[in-house]
């Protein structure tokens, strides 16, 4: 009896399954590929983006189109699948440097403005950045800086404002570091004062014995999991991106009082949205990319990602400013006399195969020191 | 049962299932956080059932892996009949290998040949996408088949021998004769190979994670992205009502064993 | 027809295997043939060993506690490693999995199915959101600390030590080593044991002689289900290391993120050439010494 039950199961399983699942696949078809949460998708109350695009779709062009959406973990997680040339996505976001190389391998396409009017509202600030010098490929989706978080029932207010407490020995066992080698590296050589772009191999000699210093210390190296550690006080000292430390305040416990700061020289970074060349419906794509940019859906993502948005509508907005609180506003948008000159000194860029494989090598003999 | 086995089984499942408890717990956290608990709320289970990315993901991970039991319990099934009969000691042995490899292999490994296959075959016919749905699901079949077949042959071997050949002797064909003697004889065996198959599918992230593609995210694809951004307790909500699908499907099923016996 | 059937029957069951035959050799034997082709292959396709000197000779300085440095062979190192964590879990899974699969095969009918299905119940929640929970649990301010210090009992570091690596891996694979053995023993014949007991064997020697002998199957089977996950994993160490454990597995990963195929590939080559050469052996002693040459 039971047997039969678990097969008859399985079957009904399977038949209701494939019922939802071959229904409603007609029409169009968009497949987006994006950093993991990384949209608002309606939870909490906010703008379900994906949604509301193929609602908005179906009324002004009375054409149904279905988004795939799928994410990824890291920019090279997705530029494996894609110049494997096993995918096909229509809008991708990646980061800067991705995004140089990218364009120079001749993985995406350049776009036509003409279907993306909103692209007015980005700033000229964020325009001819290095990474697409000619504005032919890219969007800036969001925008950010990388900043110290600390808690200060810990860390005494006098060792923070330098990349010197990441290093500094009274905390040892509570500091984090990033679990990716280009990051990892990167606040060793901003602390060095080193290029983050350098060729020159004995740079990064040098900032592989400034993490090898540093390993002692480091209770663990993260990506994520940076909310836990510093919400909970498992970990009192760690670099990430500045929107997400507002994150975290929301989340701590009772016992732990985050704060933040910026070093004086960081990493500056853009995602940007991006066709690749493997795209199948690049004008649905711009469709898509002009409805990210347009008031609802841009203020609802950069209220959900908590990172800094480039779009002049989204800043502008008191709704916007209200909902971010000033101190937020103050952190995320900070005053710069030139984004683009800081930026661009700042910013990682693409690095060589041969520069790319030594620093995996030493990120590796990091990791298993 | 003996006491000291009670108080042994007892610990271990109650290790077994505490990180289950965990999740149960932080599932009604009211806060974002998976570590610091702030107050019960239900608002995470809410937010589940309007994440339509989730649940869509959720959806996958059950087509997948219902198709890739189904076709793998199917072939496994007719295969194990096969091998069960082959006759030279060589055929035997290579079959053995064969159905060794993908349990021998660690899943990375059968992850990434099966991902460079499909890459490679792709690009030789200019497909502009060789992974979707399907290269996940040869591959889950793949992995999947070995477990059916093992559980099968075992109960294939203790069968009586003389009783197909009987069927057959009083005028069932060789099919008929499976059918009528045979699979009923075999079907615990083909039961818990496909019990077997769902459940490692369900688990899987490794092989998935190297030859997903276009378009079909499924639930292990989408936790493993969400490194940049946290984990929701969204997603130890849904690990509960899991749980308790998966339980309740238990107390069920033995409910009905209960009214069997007591017929 | 059906005569000619039923004069070869033989042909029916060659139909049944054929469609996993061919299933087989496109999805199980090829890949290898693709894993090798690009071991031995650069980016161009063209013809290396490079990849595979790789493995073997590139080295790295490893600062020890007293603060020098020596030069190890980075990969190898790397692998002794995941073989020393694989091996200990795999240990302690069969020390804990095995009492517990006796337990199961003694207990009644309908509680030996409740407590398969409770063994397998956590794998249908995904491996990833289990570890997740673990580092809830076994981090310095998380549960368990919270539990002991509740207790008076002081605080433990676990999360990023060895320790924490090795729990989430026994934890994870805990089934695969119970329900193998679970399933030689339920098949094993009561009226055995007590025909041993009766020629005179205690609980100890029934044990010794009887039991343990016949679970082999079983016992291998489960070893290898525990081993292998465990010498290739790569979330595990990540997540409840702490970054800071290194495995094979991240390796293969890392390199296939950094879009070195070719390399990803020739390490998983050699791991796979280790792994079938030493379950081979596994066999073959086995074979030869548990069931005194008799291979079924």
């Amino acid at each position: 009896m039971k047997k039969w039950i678990s097969l008859c199961l399985i079957a009904m399983m399977l038949a209701g399954m494939c019922l939802t699942g071959c229904g409603g696949k007609k029409g169009l078809t968009l497949n987006v590929y994006n950093w993991g949460e990384y949209i608002s998708d309606g939870s909490e109350g906010s703008f379900d983006t994906i949604r509301e695009f193929e609602k908005w779709y179906q009324e002004t062009y009375g054409e149904k189109v279905t988004v795939n959406y799928s994410t990824f973990a890291s920019n090279e997680d997705m530029y494996s699948k894609i110049s494997s040339g096993a995918v096909s996505y229509d809008v991708i976001i990646p980061s800067d440097y991705m995004i140089a190389r990218m364009a120079q391998e001749g993985l995406l396409l350049p776009l036509n403005f003409d279907n993306i009017p909103n692209y007015q509202y980005i700033e000229d600030t964020f325009k001819g950045l290095y990474y697409d010098p000619d504005n032919q490929y890219s969007i800036p989706y969001t925008y950010g800086i990388v900043g110290v978080i600390y808690d200060a029932n810990v860390v005494d207010e006098a060792d923070s404002g330098s990349w010197d407490l990441l290093w500094n020995e009274k905390y040892a066992g509570k500091v984090l570091q990033f679990n990716n080698s280009r990051d990892a590296f990167g606040t060793a050589m901003y602390k060095l004062g080193i290029d983050v772009n350098t060729t020159d191999k004995a740079s990064w000699d040098k900032a592989y014995d400034e993490l090898l210093a540093q390993r002692p210390l480091v209770k663990s190296y993260v990506m994520d999991e940076i909310f836990n550690m510093m919400e909970s006080g498992e970990a009192a000292i760690g670099a990430y991106y500045a929107g997400d430390y507002f994150t975290m305040v929301d989340a701590q416990s009772e016992n732990v009082d985050l704060q933040f700061y910026y070093p004086e020289n960081t990493n500056f970074y853009v995602d940007a949205m991006c066709i690749p060349s493997c795209a199948q419906n690049k004008e649905l794509a711009e469709t898509f990319i002009n409805f990210m940019l347009s008031e609802e859906p841009a203020i609802a993502n950069a209220e959900f990602t908590y990172y800094a948005s480039p779009n002049s509508i989204v800043y502008t907005n008191d709704g916007y400013i209200e909902e971010m609180g000033g101190e937020a506003m103050e952190v995320l948008y900070p005053e710069l006399e030139n984004f683009a000159e800081a930026y661009n000194k700042l910013a990682y860029k693409n690095l060589d195969s041969e520069a790319l494989g030594y620093l995996n090598t030493l990120w590796e003999n990091v990791k298993i020191n | 049962m003996k006491t000291s086995s009670k108080i042994y089984s007892s610990i271990v499942f109650a290790i077994l299932f505490a990180p289950i408890l965990v999740l149960l717990v932080f599932s009604f956290n009211e806060s974002k956080s998976l570590s610091v608990f702030s107050g019960f709320s239900l608002k995470w289970y809410q937010e589940l059932l309007k994440d339509r990315n989730t649940l869509e993901a959720v959806r996958n991970t059950l087509i997948l892996a219902a198709s890739a039991t189904v076709i793998s319990t199917v072939m496994g099934t007719a295969a194990a009949v096969g091998i069960n009969k082959l006759r030279s000691k060589w055929s035997k042995a290579v079959m053995n290998t064969v159905t060794d490899i993908p349990m021998t292999n660690p899943d990375i490994i059968t992850g990434i040949s099966l991902m460079l296959m499909f890459v490679f075959v792709g690009r030789l016919f200019g497909a502009s996408t060789s992974l979707s749905f399907w290269t996940m699901l040869i591959a889950h079949i793949t992995f999947c088949l070995p477990y059916v077949i093992l559980q099968i042959l075992p109960k294939l071997r203790q069968m009586d021998k003389s009783l197909p050949e009987a069927a057959m002797d009083l005028g069932c064909t060789p099919m008929g004769a499976f059918f009528k003697v045979e699979l009923p004889e075999i079907l615990p065996g083909i039961i818990t190979g496909a019990i077997m198959a769902f459940t490692l599918s369900l688990d899987d992230f490794v092989i998935s994670y190297f030859t997903s593609g276009n378009g079909f995210e499924t639930l292990p694809i989408r936790i493993y992205g969400m490194t940049k951004k946290t984990v929701t307790p969204k997603m130890y909500a849904l690990a509960t009502i899991i749980f308790f699908v998966t339980l309740g499907l238990l107390l069920i099923s033995n409910l009905v064993d209960e009214k069997d016996e007591a017929k | 027809m059906r005569t000619a059937n039923r004069r070869h029957p033989q042909n029916g069951y060659r139909m049944a295997l054929a469609p996993y035959s061919i299933w087989s050799a496109l999805f199980v034997v090829v890949p290898l043939a693709f894993i090798a082709y690009y071991a031995f292959t650069d980016n161009q396709f063209a013809f290396t060993t490079e990849n595979i000197t790789r493995f073997f000779t590139a080295t790295s300085n490893i600062v020890q506690e007293d603060g020098s440095s020596v030069e190890v062979r980075t990969y190898l190192l790397i692998f002794m490693r995941s073989v020393k964590l694989a091996v200990i879990s795999t240990i302690i899974c069969l020390l804990l999995g095995y009492p517990m699969a006796y337990i199961m095969s003694r207990a009644k009918e309908r509680t030996q199915k409740t407590m398969v299905t409770l063994i397998m119940i956590p794998m249908w929640m995904n491996f990833l959101i289990r570890t997740y929970a673990w580092m809830t649990i076994l981090q310095d301010t998380g549960i368990l600390n919270g539990f002991l210090s509740a207790l008076g009992l002081g605080t433990v570091h676990i999360i990023g030590t060895e320790a924490a690596v090795i729990i989430g891996m026994v934890y994870d694979y805990f089934p695969y080593m119970v329900l193998p053995i679970y399933s030689i023993l339920a098949k094993l014949d009561g009226r055995l044991l007590e025909a041993a007991r009766d020629l005179g064997c205690g609980s100890i020697s029934v044990l010794r002689r009887v039991i343990i002998p016949l679970s082999m199957p079983g016992v291998i089977s489960g070893i290898t289900m525990v081993l292998i996950p465990s010498i290739s994993t790569f979330y595990i160490s990540q997540k409840l290391g702490n970054g800071k454990f290194f495995l094979i597995g991240d390796a293969i990963e890392g390199q296939y993120v950094a879009n070195n195929l070719h390399f990803a590939a020739a390490i998983a080559f050699i791991l796979m050439l280790i792994l079938l050469v030493c379950m081979a052996a596994v066999k073959y002693v086995t074979a030869r010494y548990v069931y005194g040459g008799d291979e079924e």
